[in-house]
């Protein structure tokens, strides 16, 4: 036997034996350590989107299952544990139980003061984050309510869901990966973002406007913005529209989605999607309106 | 009516850039390449033209078509990696070989990792290394310095060998002693060894930009005196060389060269004011830059004088690399007010 | 002369460009109309205490402060309210203001001494000091607007063994303290006393940096002149090095001390009070009189006439540029203060306020392009961090959201002075993720500490 295969064959020995052994060990370790899991936590878990985002309140979607697992265990329902953007009712399924009917949410941008409708008035260089440059101004168009447009909410979506329109410097939601978890809404330092009930047929109404201020300072600053005239207010059927501060407010649980208040308002600040006749096309909040009222589009002042 | 600009504070900016950082530590290699050029004629600029040409060049399209980010061509940074790598090979190579090396060094070296600022080595000596361990021969094959306008002995021969190379072969003879061989290759013989005066001016075998120290010290002091490297990492590694090849020498100096041999020998000038200081790839705080030298030092003396390479500046860096981003954990500057750190 | 002194880490040298330090301060003329914000000051903004069409005095009050850290806000001019309504201010807000006509003639608040006599007699005690400075709304006037009175009033247990006095004025282009300290040398003498005798010590020493020699020869002067009236004060001349004025920094300068990280000055037995709030507090607790006017510095490269201005609060910044020549056209950057920590304004409309040190335009070329470039991990801001932290690190933490780095890297340490920016070679906006990274951090700290 020539050397060369004499060491290679001791090499390959002490190899093998020492991978025997840890893998004995390995085995002994993992078989004493295992930790009991309900398999149903795995199941409930597969139901989950498995995003992690937070939106129901537990650490991720995995801490969800097992919170409905306990308290199915221990209650015999899962009331009150909602993932925002599935339906519960296959978590209920596979644990043997019925859940509350499921209304799918979307978030919804309550701003529109899009390059165009708000021009900028300063140019802003420094970090892109919205929380940090709202320190510092109102905004480009001035509106201290309005969307500082740097995309905290999209650096923060987990769903890939949100962009920034590059004509209008503003966020939009796709409407198709949206699951309405509400990260961004609670990431945005302005409050801009709100999770709404899709509403039936995808339709739903909603101020696209966040301004609580003075119809004549929101005048100097946006073309759609809310003024605060309460028109919606008297219009609507339903009683769902309120006032809070000098800004209208469409109360989701209440709206029918018959959008007369839209029709009304002066601003274009009252957005209708997914209407058949006025808007055929997917969510397009930012156009739309300006189009719709052009009597509106108001000359800016020409004092900043 | 002008957009007012709306920026957090400071509004006042310094006039540094990272081009004019680039731009100095350029300036400060022309004297080594002017010596270059004296020693070894057309092949040393012939070799630096295509080696920055190649940086350039990849950097620029791995940047269009790869990375699909913005330019930063003009930063000056392939440049320099260009010039550094040239200055690191002997004056024969084949210039595909140079080509290879630039596209190694920008590519795997710098761009892999992202670009300027986020490669953990040193792009030119990763190139270097690459070149070494792929061409030993061509890599380790030194062309004697023809000296355009000779003063004093010129050696005749063709290729010559780096002291640091001789000594290390011929200290495998039984029998052999430094003082043998620097006799055996003094000035008599094929004229490696020379007076250490002359040799600070660069006339031995090497790489090409590593041979004269005065010339890379000219280049140095300028750049410490623009405050783009601090004078710590390079006297770090000057005096742990110094100190740990000193020791050797008074232990047994029939083995080991005297300390300022080492000095001037190989790339150790080059490495520790151009290459170790480079910002990206060594410690921030002066005490981590200390802790870098040493190590740099250290082990480029334990390859020196018992590795299987006769040189190991190169070695020596890359490895320290590695650690700079433990060293930069280890010592942070001391925070005003914070008498020790809390921990909790 | 004292030998001169200097804080040892960190700290930059930018272009001092003080145009206007040999411009003598001028009275400004009065508008028709001055806007009086209620918010002047660090904290909570004033409550109003006037409606539309109420007459007004000079130096009425017709604000007081809410909460512990706010500021009473008084009528710099005799007038009717216009309106209550709001203002888009230096912050980019729209906020609550005062708008008042004015009358031709002042008629001052009964109580107001109206003199220029020098009164040298204090006649009030420490607790009453404190009080009169609280009354007249007087706050740091370096920029921070922080209330004085807070700052004067010594905590239980601790004693305050020196008053610095701020006159550092390390901030480029600003002048107003300089020309303060020129033009109002006994009086601001005066002032100190007077802190002095409020926090209780006997030492008094005015750091002033170098690049002001005839500031620090004419207060040396004064005080061998009149050695009886301003024993204890000392003239401490400090090395010109931004930021020198750092409240942290100048303590470290002057005794060698360091603020314990997370601690307020008097830790080390000092009160630090800003030249001009000197002077304010001189005139409040000398005269009675309010804090209702200031020194404003108006420059830039590109302005015509770089000038000092003695303001009301309330008189629009447009109104001061054009005194100053009016506004050059190549500005791109209008500026709430100097050029190291000042705030640029989206109008130049905005009111004059007590933190309103210095309007200052800035042209394109010097806010030059600010590209920004990849780090390259040279060093040099954390080189030149005055606190010794690592701005490179705390913004890549800030950036990635992970604040429990920042703490762990003493974000809350961070002085916001802009030496890491001013230094970066890569042009990054350091101090803006810090900035982030800082407030987040502050409220995370905020809100575990009410757990």
């Amino acid at each position: 036997m020539s050397e060369t295969l004499q060491i290679l064959l001791i090499a390959l020995g002490v190899l093998g034996v020492l991978g025997a052994v840890l893998s004995v060990i390995l085995y002994i370790v993992a078989q004493k350590f295992k930790v009991e899991e309900n398999p149903l936590i795995d199941e409930a878990e597969a139901c989950l989107p498995g995003a992690n985002c937070g939106g129901c309140g537990f650490a991720g979607c995995r801490a969800l299952a097992e919170a409905c697992v306990k308290q199915a265990a221990e209650k015999g329902n899962i009331d009150g544990l909602a993932c925002p953007g599935t339906d519960m009712g296959k978590v209920a399924a596979v644990l043997g139980l019925t859940a509350a009917a499921f209304e799918p949410k979307i978030a919804v941008v309550r701003c529109n003061g899009s390059c165009k409708n708000s021009p900028a008035k300063v140019h802003y260089e420094g970090a892109d984050i919205c929380a940090f440059a709202s320190t510092l101004y109102a905004g480009k168009g001035g509106c201290s309510k309005g969307c500082m447009g740097l995309g905290d909410c999209v650096k923060k979506c987990n769903f890939g869901a949100l962009h920034i329109d590059e004509e209008t410097g503003l966020p939009v939601v796709d409407p198709d990966k949206c699951v309405g978890c509400g990260v961004c809404a609670r990431t945005c330092p302005r409050g801009i973002i709100e999770i709404r009930p899709r509403g039936k047929k995808d339709r739903r109404v909603y101020v696209c406007c966040s301004n609580t201020d003075k119809g004549a300072l929101v005048i100097k600053n946006c073309s759609v913005g809310c003024i605060g005239c309460q028109k919606c207010l008297k219009e609507c059927p339903f009683e769902a529209i309120e006032m809070k501060g000098n800004l209208a407010y469409i109360d989701p649980a209440k709206c029918k989605a018959c959008g007369k208040c839209a029709k009304v308002c002066p601003r274009g600040a009252i957005h209708a999607i997914n209407f058949p006749a006025a808007k055929p096309k997917e969510e397009q909040p930012t156009e739309a309106p300006a189009q719709e009222t052009p009597k509106v589009e108001l000359e800016k002042p020409v004092t900043a | 009516m002008t957009n007012y600009t709306i920026s957090g504070s400071p509004h006042v900016h310094s006039t540094e850039n990272t081009k004019k950082i680039m731009t100095r530590v350029i300036i400060a290699l022309v004297p080594a390449l002017l010596v270059a050029i004296y020693y070894f004629g057309w092949d040393a600029l012939k070799l630096t033209i295509v080696s920055i040409a190649t940086c350039v060049l990849a950097e620029w399209l791995i940047q269009k078509f790869l990375i699909k980010g913005p330019l930063t061509i003009n930063d000056g940074s392939a440049v320099l990696t260009g010039l550094l790598l040239a200055f690191n090979v002997p004056a024969g190579l084949p210039v595909w070989m140079m080509i290879v090396g630039g596209i190694v060094a920008i590519g795997i070296g710098k761009m892999a990792f992202g670009g300027l600022g986020k490669n953990p080595f040193n792009p030119a000596l990763v190139g270097r290394v690459f070149m070494l361990v792929s061409f030993p021969s061509a890599m380790t094959t030194w062309p004697a310095p023809k000296p355009l306008f000779p003063i004093g002995h010129v050696a005749d021969a063709i290729t010559g060998p780096t002291p640091l190379g001789l000594l290390k072969e011929g200290l495998k003879a039984d029998g052999a002693t430094v003082e043998s061989i620097m006799k055996m290759h003094g000035e008599n013989g094929d004229g490696t060894f020379i007076p250490f005066l002359d040799q600070i001016f660069g006339y031995h075998g090497g790489s090409f930009g590593e041979i004269c120290a005065i010339a890379l010290l000219i280049g140095a002091i300028y750049l410490i005196c623009t405050k783009v490297i601090d004078i710590w990492t390079p006297l770090s590694i000057l005096l742990t060389v110094f100190v740990f090849t000193g020791i050797c020498w008074l232990v047994d100096p029939t083995r080991f060269i005297a300390p300022w041999y080492h000095l001037v020998y190989g790339g150790l000038i080059l490495g520790a004011f151009f290459m170790a200081t480079d910002m990206v790839t060594s410690p921030m705080t002066t005490r981590g830059k200390l802790l870098f030298g040493f190590g740099i030092g250290v082990i480029t003396v334990v390859i020196r004088l018992w590795g299987a390479y006769p040189e190991g500046v190169s070695f020596a860096i890359l490895i320290m690399n590695a650690f700079t981003p433990l060293i930069n954990k280890a010592f942070k500057p001391k925070v005003f007010g914070v008498v020790k750190p809390s921990k909790k | 002369m004292n030998p001169i002194k200097t804080f040892l880490k960190g700290g930059v040298h930018p272009e001092e460009n003080k145009f206007s330090a040999d411009q003598p301060i001028q009275d400004f003329p009065m508008p028709k109309q001055i806007i009086v914000p209620l918010g002047q000051c660090l904290g909570a903004p004033a409550d109003c205490i006037v409606k539309k069409g109420d007459r007004v005095l000079t130096g009425q009050l017709i604000g007081t402060a809410k909460g512990f850290v706010s500021a009473n806000v008084h009528s710099p001019a005799t007038g009717t309210v216009a309106k209550v309504d709001v203002v888009m201010d230096h912050t980019g807000y729209y906020k609550p203001a005062v708008f008042i006509d004015r009358e031709e003639q002042d008629e001052w608040a009964p109580g107001i001494l109206v003199t220029d006599e020098l009164i040298t007699d204090i006649k009030l005690d420490g607790k009453q000091i404190i009080e009169k400075v609280k009354e007249c709304g007087i706050v740091g006037m370096g920029g921070a607007t922080f209330p004085t009175h807070i700052k004067m009033a010594v905590p239980e247990g601790k004693k305050a063994e020196y008053v610095i006095i701020n006159a550092a004025e390390c901030e480029p282009y600003l002048t107003c303290d300089y020309r303060l300290l020129l033009e109002k040398t006994q009086e601001f003498l005066v002032g100190v006393k007077i802190v002095m005798k409020g926090v209780g010590t006997d030492k008094g020493v005015i750091g002033i940096e170098t690049n002001k020699m005839p500031a620090i020869e004419l207060l040396d002067k004064t005080i061998k002149e009149h050695p009886d009236l301003y024993s204890g004060i000392e003239v401490q001349p400090l090395k010109t090095k931004y930021p020198q004025g750092g409240e942290k920094q100048i303590i470290k300068a002057i005794t060698g001390r360091e603020v314990p990280s997370g601690k307020l000055p008097i830790e080390t037995g000092c009160v630090v009070v800003n030249v001009a709030s000197t002077y304010a507090i001189y005139e409040a607790v000398q005269k009675n009189k309010p804090l209702i006017e200031r020194i404003v510095t108006v420059t830039g490269k590109s302005v015509k006439k770089p000038s000092n201005f003695r303001c009301r609060f309330g008189v629009p910044a447009d109104l001061l540029i054009e005194a100053a020549g009016g506004l050059p056209e190549d500005i791109t950057d209008v500026i709430n203060g100097g050029p190291m920590m000042g705030k640029s304004v989206s109008v130049t409309s905005f009111p004059t306020i007590k933190g309103t040190s210095g309007i200052l335009l800035m042209t394109l070329h010097e806010a030059q392009s600010r590209r920004q470039t990849n780090c390259i991990r040279c060093g040099r801001c954390a080189k030149a961090c005055p606190m010794g932290l690592q701005p490179f690190l705390l913004h890549k933490v800030a950036k990635l959201n992970d604040f429990d780095e920042t703490e762990k890297n003493h974000v809350m340490d961070c002085i916001e002075c802009g030496s890491c920016e001013f230094t970066c070679p890569a042009n990054i906006p350091l101090l803006d993720y810090i900035r982030y990274g800082k407030a987040k951090t502050g409220a995370i700290i905020k809100a575990r500490s009410q757990k």
